[in-house]
């Protein structure tokens, strides 16, 4: 499993930037992010190098800022790939919060991020289905 | 024209005279029958007695909104329910409304007080009124409504909102007189463009009687244009009587203060001081007349100055500005009283947020738009939109039930919005609403 950062951001401009920024001085790598919005604000996940680190600065900073545990699935890239690990969820009455992908691939497979509601039981679930799941130091060691 | 000429003409000497009997009538009714005035005067050191001058106003202690609240809902009322026949209120500044009461002897002064400023702009019995003011507790649309049919007019009720319905009635019924608040007013002309209707032909409005909020000469000369109408305006609030304590003549240089049924000053809002006439400070007012409710010097907490230079149509009262602004945080956003204290409120019930604040207040189109910003602070809620989608619209559901109207919610990032020492100012009105 992977601990997630979820970060408050109003939808306006430059606040982005300074948020990355924020982390950036810090000397904190981001490995995957991602962004969705509304008209008036955003949460920004992402997954960095250090995240106990990166709570601290942002928390400092004045963030909004909060963690939670996702699944790193190394999912196969070919057609049917990501439909074969919703499928085994699905199966497992497991509901898929949200998922974004990582930029890098690893291992021949594309890497997706996985929130979802009940993670011990997903992980179980895709482990006896023989799906890999990266941990904290696999990931930051891509 | 003149509805009353013998009051609203009258001599300043007799003007004067008549105000000191109606002024000393008022205290000691108060004194007798309201306890909280007779503690009130009793510890300024105060009997009716000692008012023998009308110079003696000033030692009688004023009232303020806040008293009005303490007292709800009857506890100023003057007379026993038996003989009140009407209770109208507005929105309070903590949710419960500021209740205010009429006997059968109030609501016909008050209806001839209105009527007065009606027929001042030119409404006569051949007029057909149309009536865009909220019916209910406001006093704003019974007040009218009661005036114009003293008058003679032909009275729609058609009340506020459904523009379209408003616009449709005012065509085919032939409405003359438009009585809403100068907003609304501007709002309809710009639907009225956009429908292709042809002022003067389609529409056949001739006079607009406008109030429930303030008017910037610029607005009006707006209407005037848009709407090819004479576009008057008028000021009054529910606690001293409704509409009715001054308006407009046809010559608009201010709005002439009945003053046979009001007391106006003009005192320095910070020390409380009356202020010489032509000075600019807060209005406060004693109606003289009032049964049910008297009130004493009330502090209406609105900006303006008195002009007693002759008018040219005859008028010995006199005239106060458009308002120049308020002397607390009170908005009116579209005809409701708004105060940024019950938006705390409203936040105080949310742990999820911060304390901090901003209202900003626009005019989009010619309707006003409220929006508050709010400082998110519980990190818990990131897991899920749903959670913080939830949370606004818990926001917005109590911020409307204490506020009595729509506001716009917006979730901030903690530490974004002003801090303030001392004094607050959390509120970015940008209409520019007052005189100019």
């Amino acid at each position: 499993m992977v601990k997630q950062l979820s970060v408050f951001l109003e939808n306006s401009k430059g606040r982005l930037a300074s948020m990355t920024r924020a982390l950036g001085d810090a000397g904190i790598d981001l490995l995957a992010l991602s962004i969705a919005d509304t008209t008036s604000f955003g949460i920004l996940r992402a997954i960095v190098d250090d995240t106990d680190k990166a709570m601290a600065v942002l928390k400092e900073a004045g963030y909004t800022v909060n963690t939670t545990e996702v699944l790193a699935v190394l999912v196969p890239d070919s057609p049917g790939g990501l439909a074969g690990v919703l499928g085994l969820l699905n199966d497992a009455h497991v509901n898929v919060e949200y998922l974004y992908s990582f930029v890098r691939k690893a291992q021949g497979n594309a890497l997706i991020l996985f929130k979802v509601d009940r993670v011990s039981e997903a992980a179980r679930v895709l482990h006896e289905a023989g799906i890999q799941m990266l941990d904290q130091p696999e990931i930051i060691a891509l | 024209m003149f509805w009353q000429k013998s009051m609203e003409t009258m001599d300043r000497e007799a003007l004067r005279a008549l105000q000191l009997k109606r002024l000393q009538w008022t205290v000691k009714r108060c004194y007798e029958n309201v306890p909280f005035y007779r503690k009130r005067l009793d510890e300024a050191g105060i009997a009716p007695a000692d008012i023998r001058s009308l110079e003696d106003l000033k030692y009688i202690p004023m009232t303020d909104k806040c008293d009005v609240r303490d007292q709800y809902p009857y506890g100023l009322f003057a007379c026993p329910m038996k003989d009140i026949v009407r209770i109208q209120g507005s929105s309070g500044t903590t949710g419960k409304p500021t209740i205010v009461g009429y006997t059968r002897n109030d609501l016909n002064t008050w209806t001839d007080l209105v009527a007065r400023l009606l027929t001042a702009v030119g409404v006569t019995s051949e007029d057909v009124a149309q009536v865009a003011f909220g019916y209910g507790l406001f006093t704003g649309a019974h007040g009218l409504h009661q005036a114009l049919d003293r008058i003679g007019c032909a009275v729609i009720p058609v009340s506020s909102g459904n523009t379209q319905r408003q616009i449709m009635l005012m065509q085919d019924l032939g409405a003359t007189v438009l009585i809403a608040t100068p907003s609304y007013a501007l709002y309809l002309a710009e639907n009225m463009e956009k429908m292709g209707l042809k002022m003067g032909e389609d529409i056949k409005l001739r006079i607009g009687c406008f109030g429930g909020e303030a008017t910037s000469d610029m607005m009006r000369d707006e209407l005037h244009r848009r709407m090819g109408i004479l576009a008057t305006d008028n000021y009054g609030m529910s606690e001293l009587i409704g509409p009715g304590v001054a308006g407009e003549c046809v010559y608009q240089q201010g709005m002439h203060i009945q003053e046979d049924c009001f007391i106006a000053e003009i005192v320095d809002p910070n020390t409380l001081e009356p202020l010489p006439v032509g000075e600019v400070g807060e209005l406060v007012v004693t109606p003289l007349f009032k049964e049910a409710m008297p009130i004493l010097r009330y502090r209406t907490h609105d900006i303006t100055r008195l002009d007693d230079t002759p008018c040219a149509c005859g008028r010995t009262f006199v005239r106060m500005d458009k308002l120049h602004g308020r002397s607390d945080d009170m908005l009116v956003i579209r005809g409701v009283n708004v105060f940024p204290g019950q938006v705390e409120t409203v936040i105080a019930k949310f742990p999820e947020i911060g304390p901090n604040y901003e209202i900003d207040v626009t005019r989009d189109g010619m309707l006003d738009k409220m929006e508050i910003r709010l400082e998110l602070t519980d990190a818990s809620l990131l897991e899920k939109y749903a959670l913080l989608e939830n949370l606004e619209r818990r926001l917005s559901a109590q911020m409307h039930a204490i506020l009595g109207l729509d506001a716009k919610i917006r979730l901030v990032e903690p530490f974004t919005l002003k801090r303030f020492e001392g004094k607050a100012r959390r509120v970015n009105d940008m209409r520019n609403i007052y005189k100019k």
